[in-house]
Parts: structure tokens; sequence; C-alpha cells
């Protein structure tokens, strides 16, 4: 039976954190099972918690009415899910959907961004953790826009 | 309320030569196709004399009374809605000239037959007021449904056995009509004797019935009328709690209980043809092959199609759950917001003619029943 | 619902898909409507669609639409040459609330794509109002270039006290403006919230959004209005297809406040 620090090691965005500050990061945390077709987090909600997948994919989506939720991107095993706790107005802007039954470790962001007030680098560290990820979605998300199978 | 006067049996054809005599085209229940529809009639024979039927989900059967009750049965897959908003309405017809310009514009002339609807249940005189507010209330009230509703006589029958699947008592729509009628007869049989008792409901009403033979009511008779009314009332095959309902279910878009049903529902749309209340159509315009020739019609629809709510790009509502929701929720809900009522008359009608046996009341009570037992937070 | 015939005056295509058609009534008096509101259109015997009226409302001898052609009504009805003759019932629908914006105030427009539409009779009233407003912002986004509405207007818009910014969401190398999303607008326009008064009209995603980053900048949702769409046959609240949650669009929107709005539009498939 693992514990919660052990289990977020398999996370891509707290990849090169020290042991201590795991333990940090993993006292906000706790072990999570949603089943297939759930909502993880919701377009509107206040951002208080984040996810970090272990097992199972979690679809980014945005609802249009006549289309249906069109999804704009998987996440897999090691992923975040949910970026939008560590910035202002701490509120989601998508919907993200378990496609499949999920583990999930579930973290409360209002403790952690407590924790990072007292614990300015460790909040450098997740800052410019999570921006990397950011960037890198960022630049796919471009890429994806330019539509290039289509004018290919 | 308390009937006035009397009628024999024996007499009783003597109702419907009255209002033959005054012009009426009398439409009311008749035995067609194992089901009893309303249909043109004329006399008490064309009734179903003798006959009853046995609802429930998903089932409706007609069996033989040991009596021959003229009205001992409850409401089938027709109601007046088909006269108040037939299930196909020209609309108007033109020819289009070269220049794409409507010539020869022509409405449909705005008569209808003189109707006297013959046994109206008080759970349909409700619906037909509920109609009346759909149709004619709001600010573009269609002269077309103004004047089929205008002449119509109406002969109610205060309900003496309630059906499987009714449930008029939660909704407060009967089993006792109390107005909208012209008059309003109960069917008493009682040691060999065969009678009705009349409450008249207008001065028309009170018109025909001169022309009928007929004694005051006694003492007795009152009580017996009183006595049908109350065993109907205490009848019901089913019940709904309306208790803040509007709120419960629009607290409750995204309950589980949707997903339920809708693995059971499928989309038939029955529900909405046999409902009274229903009042969705849909417009179309038809040409000829040439374009020369164009007729606008307006036909029931259902919101339960895929099609209903489509915009660019496809259907709002593209799953059975958000349309089983939709209806549902129209129909206890968020009808008191459009028109300032229920939608619902409690007639069970959607209950038997489901084909997999959907029943409004229970799926109301599940979502009622779980908030409960989560204990609701308001 | 007989339709009433109006004469194609004019015809200009503005995109690929997209003409302005400028209709004069045949008889009676010129169609008063008020902005926001919509028509039935149709087009001999190809159908009947509602659609924006995108004219001036203080010159109402003109009734002008610009119309998408999607379907076998839309296009019959761009096809409408000059000297043609169209039908058209209304006007219907709950109009913007100009008359409810404070002296003084701070108007944002935001429109997406074909949005601008329904928009531009509400840019005219308040043009030809303009000393009664502070600042007039219309942010407006499109797909491309060669999608952009009324482009030909905007200079003598901006002359008359109308801050335009465009952007669209993708472009070529001759295009010199702003390329993104229009979301993108509301921080660069650097609104001043509190009394600010907003219309929004465009794809209900984008006008999701677009509220949210007005929100962000402290536009009061009490005071923001967005245009809604849904499947429309009859026009006056008889034939059902157009129920929006409690609400039926044709009637109590297509404009709706946005605070009132916001609840039902959470819900999935409503």
């Amino acid at each position: 039976m693992q514990t919660i620090d052990e289990l977020i090691t398999s996370a891509h965005v707290f990849d090169g954190l020290t042991r201590e500050q795991l333990g940090v990061i993993a006292g906000c945390g706790r072990n999570e099972h949603i089943e297939s077709g759930a909502f993880v987090l919701r377009e509107g909600d206040a951002a208080d918690r984040f996810f970090i997948i272990r097992r199972g994919t979690v679809a980014v989506e945005v609802h249009t009415p006549g289309r249906g939720a069109l999804t704009i991107e998987t996440l897999h095993a090691g992923d975040a899910v949910g970026l939008s706790w560590l910035f202002e107005p701490y509120r989601w802007q998508l919907d993200a959907r378990a496609l499949e039954p999920c583990a999930l470790i579930g973290f409360d962001a209002v403790c952690l961004r407590g924790k990072l007030e007292g614990d300015n680098e460790l909040g450098y560290e997740l800052m410019r953790r999570f921006t990397a990820n950011l960037v890198e979605r960022l630049h796919a998300t471009r890429l994806q826009l330019l539509d290039v199978y289509g004018h290919a | 309320m308390t009937p006035d006067h009397v009628i024999e049996r024996s007499d009783f054809d003597e109702l419907f030569g009255a209002l033959l005599r005054q012009g009426y085209t009398i439409v009311g229940p008749t035995v067609r196709d194992r089901a009893i529809v309303y249909d043109e009639i004329r006399a008490s024979a064309d009734l179903p004399v003798g006959w009853t039927d046995e609802q429930d989900g998903g089932h409706y059967r007609l069996r033989r009374r040991d009596d021959e009750a003229l009205f001992g049965y409850a409401v089938g897959p027709h109601s007046w809605k088909q006269y108040q908003l037939p299930a196909q309405v020209s609309l108007w017809q033109a020819r289009v000239d070269e220049r794409g310009a409507l010539v020869d514009v022509s409405e449909p002339p705005r008569t209808t037959p003189r109707y006297a609807f013959f046994g109206a249940r008080s759970c349909e005189l409700h619906a037909m007021g509920i109609l009346d507010r759909v149709l004619l209330g709001g600010s573009h009230p269609d002269p077309a449904d103004r004047a089929r509703r205008q002449d119509v006589f109406v002969v109610a029958v205060q309900c003496a056995q309630a059906g499987g699947t009714c449930f008029c008592v939660s909704m407060n729509t009967g089993p006792v009509a109390e107005s909208g009628f012209d008059l309003a007869l109960t069917e008493i049989i009682d040691d060999g004797r065969h009678y009705f008792t009349v409450q008249v409901g207008s001065d028309r009403g009170a018109a025909v019935l001169r022309d009928v033979p007929h004694q005051p009511a006694a003492g007795h008779e009152r009580v017996a009328a009183g006595a049908v009314h109350a065993r109907t009332a205490a009848q019901m095959g089913r019940e709904l709690d309306t208790e803040g309902i509007k709120e419960l279910l629009y607290r409750n878009f995204e309950h589980p209980r949707w997903d339920e049903v809708a693995e059971r529902c499928l989309t038939c749309g029955n529900c909405t043809m046999v409902c009274p209340t229903c009042f969705c159509t849909t417009v179309e315009d038809v040409t000829d092959l040439a374009g020369e020739h164009v007729e606008r019609t307006q036909r029931w629809d259902s919101c339960f199609t895929v099609d209903y709510s489509h915009i660019h790009g496809g259907a709002v509502r593209a799953s059975p759950r958000s349309r089983y929701r939709q209806w549902m929720t129209h129909k206890l809900a968020s009808w008191w917001d459009q028109f300032d009522s229920s939608g619902c008359v409690g007639c069970g009608r959607c209950i038997t003619w489901c084909p997999v046996g959907i029943d409004i009341t229970e799926e109301a009570r599940a979502i009622r029943e779980s908030e409960g037992r989560a204990g609701a937070d308001d | 619902m007989v339709p009433e015939p109006f004469e194609v005056i004019s015809r200009r295509q503005d995109t690929a898909d997209t003409w302005t058609l400028e209709l004069a009534r045949s008889t009676g008096d010129p169609l008063a409507f008020a902005p926001g509101q919509f028509t039935m259109i149709s087009a001999g015997g190809a159908g009947e669609v509602p659609i924006s009226i995108s004219g001036d409302p203080d010159r109402p001898e003109r009734l002008v639409h610009t119309v998408r052609a999607v379907g076998l009504a839309t296009e019959a009805i761009c096809a409408s040459e000059p000297g043609h003759m169209l039908g058209a019932r209304g006007p219907f629908g709950a109009p913007w609330p100009v008359q409810q914006v404070a002296d003084g105030a701070e108007v944002v427009i935001a429109a997406g794509g074909i949005g601008l539409a329904p928009l531009r009779p509400a840019i005219l009233w308040l043009l030809a109002r303009r000393e009664r407003f502070g600042r007039l912002v219309l942010l407006y986004g499109g797909r491309a270039p060669d999608q952009l509405l009324y482009t030909d207007e905007f200079d003598a818009w901006a002359d008359r006290g109308l801050e335009i910014l465009v952007t669209v969401d993708s472009a070529g190398p001759e295009w010199l403006g702003r390329v993104g999303v229009v979301t993108r607008l509301v921080g660069r326009a650097g609104l001043a919230g509190g009394e600010t008064f907003a219309m929004a009209c465009g794809p209900e995603v984008m006008m999701r959004f677009t509220v949210s980053a007005l929100r962000d900048a402290g536009v009061d949702p009490d005071r923001m209005f967005a245009s809604m769409e849904r499947n429309m046959q009859c026009g006056i609240g008889h034939c059902g297809h157009c129920q929006l949650g409690p609400t039926l669009v044709c009637r109590d929107g297509p404009v709706y406040r946005w605070s009132a709005l916001a609840p039902w539009l959470a819900i999935r498939e409503v």
C-alpha cells in the first residue's frame, strides 16, 4: 500500500522535487477513483482542486449546443488535470471528463495555495513546472489550430 | 357540486336528439380498433356501452363490464386536443409569381363544425383550459384557435371510476368537474335503476336540457352522485406529490435518474401525442415541383425528435436523456413559468401509452425521494 | 402567419456565404423595430427562417438583413435579386435594452462572426445619440479576414466615436491586423467595469468565454446581455421549439440578461 508521497512521484509536473517538497504537496492530496463518464471538473466552477492521473484517460472538453462536447485534448497517466488552480481568478475554463474508470490523486488547491504563500521556494518550483507544462500545451494548441492536415 | 336534475336511461337518447336538432356535430367516445377513441356519434348506441378499460404502465385493454354503463371507463388515447389543435392545419396557400411574390393568398375558412364534446372528463376540461392559455394567451392569440373553441358545447361526465393510471386528485384537476361545461352528468346504476344526475353549467346547457325529459334531483339521488364522486377520488391509480415540484426539478437537472430513464425511453414520442396539453407544432412550407404553388401547414411535432432542437451544427438536445428531461421538466416545472399553471392534468395517458411503461409519477417520486435520503440543502 | 410582401431593393455579398439584403415594405408604413429584434423571412415556398434585423432602427424605410446561406430557405433568400419579392413576419423578440444604459456609461459590444449583424442596429442607435454615453467599444472577432462583416463602415463608425478592435483566428501574411481569439481583446480594451454595459452576440461558446473575460474585467453580469439562438418555427410563442429552460427564445429572448441566463447555460443540452 503506497503512500500519497510515493504515488505522486509518477506525476511529470513534480519531476525533480525533493522528498521534503513532495511531502508538503502530498499533505494536501488524497487517493480518488472516478467512474467512466464522470466529470473531473466543470467549466465555471471554482478551481479549488486539481488532479494527477495515476491510471486512466481524461478528456478536456468544451460543450457546445448543436455539436455537443468537443474534445480539445486527452490527458493520461502522469498528467496534471487542471492548471487554473494556480492562476487567478481560480476558475475552470473547460470541462474535464473521465473516458474510463480513473485512479487520481486529488489535491486541495486552497490548502496547497496556502502552503505556497509561506514557502516561496516551493512556490517558485511549482510555478516553473506548471508554467512549462502550460507553454508546452500552448505550443501544441497553436499547432492544432493551424489545421495542417486540412491544408497539406 | 350538487346536481339539479335527473335524466332516466330510457330518455338519454333525447339528449343526443336535442343537440343534433340544434345543429351540433356530436363527438364523443366510441369503440374502435380495441380502444375507446373520440369520433362522431349520434346516439347512445355509439357509446362504449358495457365496456371498461384496464390501464397500467404500457398496458391498455378493453374488458366487458357486468352492467350496461355508458361511461364506465377512463380516458383513451385520444383527447379533445385533436379538435382544439388539429393534428394538421393548413395555414394558407398561395401562388408564387416570377418575382417570388405570394399571390392569391388564401387562408382556409375559419368555420369548423359546431361541435358538442360529449363525455368530457374533468381532467380534460382542465387540459382544454390549459391549451386555451397557451394558444390564446400571450401576445399573438391565434384567431383560428379562438374560432375552434368559441361555440363548442360541452357535456361533461363525472368519472364513476378512476383509471389505473389516473392521478387527477394529485393535480387538483378532478375527479369532479366544477366548471367549464354546459351540462355535467353523473351516471348511476343502482338497484336495477339506471339514471343520470345533471348539473347545468350555462344558459346554453339549460336550453338544451329543456328539450330532454328530466326531473328535479331528489335528495337521495344527490347523495348517490356524491358517493360516486367520492368513490372515484379514492380509487386513483397513481399519485404525484406536487409540493414545490418546480423547484425540485429545477435543482435536479443533472440528477442520475435522467440517465436511468434514458436507458428505457425509446424517444418514440407517444406520450406527446396522447398528452392533452402537449402543443408543439412544426411549420412547413410545401411547394409543387415547379415552386409555383406553396402551402404552409402546421403539424403536431414532438420534443422527442432529434430534429426538434436542431440549430446549425446539430441538435441542442442530442441525447435521449436530455429529451426526456425536457419533456418532463416542461410538463411539471417550466410550464409554471411560461403559462402560470402545471402542464399536467393527471390523466395518466403518458403512462398507459408508453411502450415501456415509463411513469411520470414514479420518475418524480424517485427524484424527490433521493433528495430526502441525501438531505436536501433547502 | 401570412408573410407580408417586401421588395428586395439591394443585394450585396459580404463573404463567401453571406449576403446583406435591403428590403422595402410593399404596403403601409415602414416596419418599425427595436435593435436586437428579428423577423421570420421566407422566399416563395422555400421555407421560413428567423433572421435578425441588422438595419438602422432610426431609418426603418429599409429593412436590412444579413443572411448566411446554410440551407434551402437561406440559399433562396440570398439568391434573391433586386426587384425580387420576399416575405417577412415580425418584428419579434426582446430587443437590446439600450434604453437602460446609464448616462455617461461605457458600452462594450462583443461580436463574433455573423454575430455582428444583430448588434449593428444597437451600434447605429448608440452612435446616433453619441453624446449621451462614455466610451463606446466594439470588440469584433472573426474566423479569417475575408469573413468579417461591414468592414467598409468601420471608418465611419470610428469617426462617429466608436473604438473598434478587430481580431481574426487565423490569417495569412497580407493581414496586418490582430490575430487571436476575441476574448483576448477584452483585456486590451482597458474597460472601466462598474457601470459598464455589455452586449454580446456570436457562437454560444464564444459568448460564454467572452462574458467570462468581461466578468474578470469587472463588468456586472446584470449589465451584460447576450443574443441567443434556438430552433424557431413560428416566432410567436406557439410552436414550442425555441424553449431554453423556462423561457421561449422568440418571446423572452433572443436578448437575455446574462445573470438570468447563466444558470441555464451551465446545464448541458438544456
